[in-house]
């Protein structure tokens, strides 16, 4: 299967890997996926208190190159976004960005949902309603 | 280090190496040049049709396919007039399959296969069971093979077939093709083997191994494509196969069809240098791949051997690289012509079958790659292959959360994970 160029671009250059730390206050964490599927995607953001600008965001993906393409891509989106403004952004938008093929399309819907957990964990830390559609995808860590 | 994947010469030490690197030997080989030279006065000098019984053309161009089928047959133990002429291996199964099911019918309806055969074979015993015949889908053990004592049990009176691989094309794990056949034979069963694999890289012989009906590639084994063989055995016991292409009775009325004559002396080309470089050829494959094994297992952790080491083809190496998605693995190391297990790379979105009927799970099956070493590939080459893999697993394992998790002693098989939307 031959990749766009951005696709190729985001998977050789990834903006935004790392982690943060998921035990601040300020910090939501999604993490969607299954490793028995191909594809887990950790999104995460940091959250200005009193602006509710995301300050920062990162990522770790574990999939193709189209799902390492559209959670960097995400990552890059939602930074300087208010928290509600990121909620605005559809997998649709990032399929028409990086033009994924048909067969590439659930990429877009996990990092969708990724950043749609990672708020929603923000926002549960932070005493807030969940947001309607919000998908319950945050997945439980239990330590061995 | 370019990754561009076009031919440029990477540096590698002082050894240089022409890219992009051809690695996956057990989906098509290079035709053997030497294969090509024979194969030219065929296309534009003696282009006659086998078939033509009254002139000299035809002559010189049965005379040619007559020497090819000799060849064939000389590789594998067999006589010429056993050698039947296809299409490719997938005919030649289609033909070994359905035409024994058609012919034995009155005697049983029961064929006996296993898990981690090729499409070809287990499509075929799909559309059969429609048709009324009972197929046994035998599991395979850990370690890629059959346990004989379930092929034993599964056997009964209505057994007419048992079809099993010489040699897997993905994981490379040889099935006990001698031991399979005797036990046919004992039964009055009839063995056939799915051979592509196995012909021409490791000793195989249809009177040793007890094989009745045994399909062949040239393509595999350095020949040209569209071109390939069934061996159906003349006596002890003589088979039977009803055709399964109509037409004007060529190959002794079981396959009719013009002989692809430029195909089939290239293809009996093949099959002689198999016969005189096996032994040597295969030890040079088993060193590339032991050092290629080597270097990438002396340099990463938690990377997995799928299938077994000690029953395997000199030139296949199937790893798993835990924590590291196989699309993503083949699209960093693009410049090497590999395969990979993962459902991303297939056509149906589901990882590989032949993976998950070792019981690897799906995860590891995501993770793999198939390295299929062949005669033109070097040690060079495999230093190169080594690092680049190496480098690209490293880099993709920091930016997989599964790793991260992992390395902070996260059991990953207790995670609840969220479901995945659809594919």
């Amino acid at each position: 299967m031959a990749y766009s160029d951005k696709v190729l671009d985001h998977y050789t250059n990834p903006r935004n890997v790392g982690s943060l730390d998921k035990a601040s206050q300020e910090v939501g964490t999604g993490l969607v996926g299954a490793p028995e599927c191909g594809d887990v995607m950790k999104l995460q953001i940091k959250v200005n208190p009193t602006t509710n600008i995301i300050e920062d965001a990162k990522f770790k993906t574990f999939g193709c190159g189209s799902a390492i393409a559209s959670s960097s891509l995400a990552t890059e989106w939602v930074k300087g976004k208010t928290v509600d403004e990121a909620l605005g952004i559809r997998n649709t938008d990032i399929v028409k960005e990086l033009s994924l093929p048909p067969v590439k399309i659930h990429c877009s819907v996990l990092a969708e949902d990724a950043i749609r957990a990672a708020i929603g964990d923000w926002k549960k830390k932070n005493g807030q309603t969940q947001t309607q559609g919000q998908p319950q995808s945050v997945a439980v860590e239990q330590r061995a | 280090m370019s990754t561009k994947s076009t031919n440029v010469i990477a540096g590698n030490g002082n050894k240089d190496v022409k890219l992009p690197i051809y690695m996956d030997n057990h989906a098509t080989t290079r035709t053997d040049p030497r294969v090509v030279e024979e194969m030219l006065p065929y296309f534009t000098e003696k282009y006659g049709n086998a078939a033509s019984r009254n002139h000299e053309f035809g002559w010189v161009a049965e005379q040619a396919v007559e020497q090819a089928r000799e060849r064939i047959a000389k590789l594998i133990g067999a006589t010429a007039k056993e050698i039947i002429f296809t299409s490719g291996a997938t005919e030649s199964d289609n033909l070994a399959i359905k035409g024994v099911a058609e012919m034995y019918k009155e005697k049983g309806n029961h064929i006996i296969t296993q898990a981690i055969e090729h499409k070809a074979v287990l499509d075929t015993c799909k559309r059969l069971e429609k048709y009324g015949f009972r197929v046994t889908y035998l599991p395979v053990q850990k370690d890629g093979r059959i346990d004989l004592d379930d092929l034993k049990r599964a056997m009964d009176d209505k057994t007419i077939l048992v079809t099993i691989m010489a040699a897997n094309n993905e994981i490379g794990v040889l099935q006990p093709i001698r031991e399979i056949g005797a036990l046919c034979h004992e039964r009055g069963v009839l063995f056939h083997t799915d051979a592509v694999q196995q012909i021409g890289k490791v000793p195989f012989n249809v009177i040793q191994d007890n094989v009745d009906i045994a399909s062949i590639s040239a393509h595999k084994l350095y020949g040209p494509k569209g071109v390939g063989a069934l061996y159906v055995r003349r006596k002890n016991p003589r088979v039977q196969l009803v055709a399964q292409i109509d037409g004007g009775g060529h190959e002794r009325g079981m396959r009719s069809g013009t002989l692809n004559v430029t195909g089939i002396v290239g293809f009996g080309k093949a099959c002689a240098i198999a016969g005189s470089d096996m032994a040597e050829e295969a030890k040079y494959l088993a060193g590339l791949r032991d050092r290629l094994k080597d270097a990438i297992m002396g340099q990463l952790d938690e990377v997995y051997i799928n299938g077994s080491m000690e029953h395997r083809l000199p030139g296949n190496l199937n790893i798993s690289f835990a924590y590291v998605e196989g699309e993503s693995l083949l699209m960093g190391i693009n410049d090497i012509a590999v395969s990979s297990g993962s459902a991303c790379t297939s056509a149906t979105l589901e990882p590989s079958y032949v993976l998950k009927g070792l019981g690897a799970g799906d995860d590891l099956a995501h993770s793999s790659i198939r390295f299929g070493l062949g005669r033109f590939n070097t040690a060079a080459e495999v230093d190169y292959v080594a690092e680049r893999v190496v480098d690209t697993v490293r880099r993709l394992r920091e930016l997989s959360p599964l790793y991260e998790m992992a390395k902070e002693g996260i059991d990953l098989t207790k995670v609840q994970w969220a479901a995945e939307p659809a594919h």
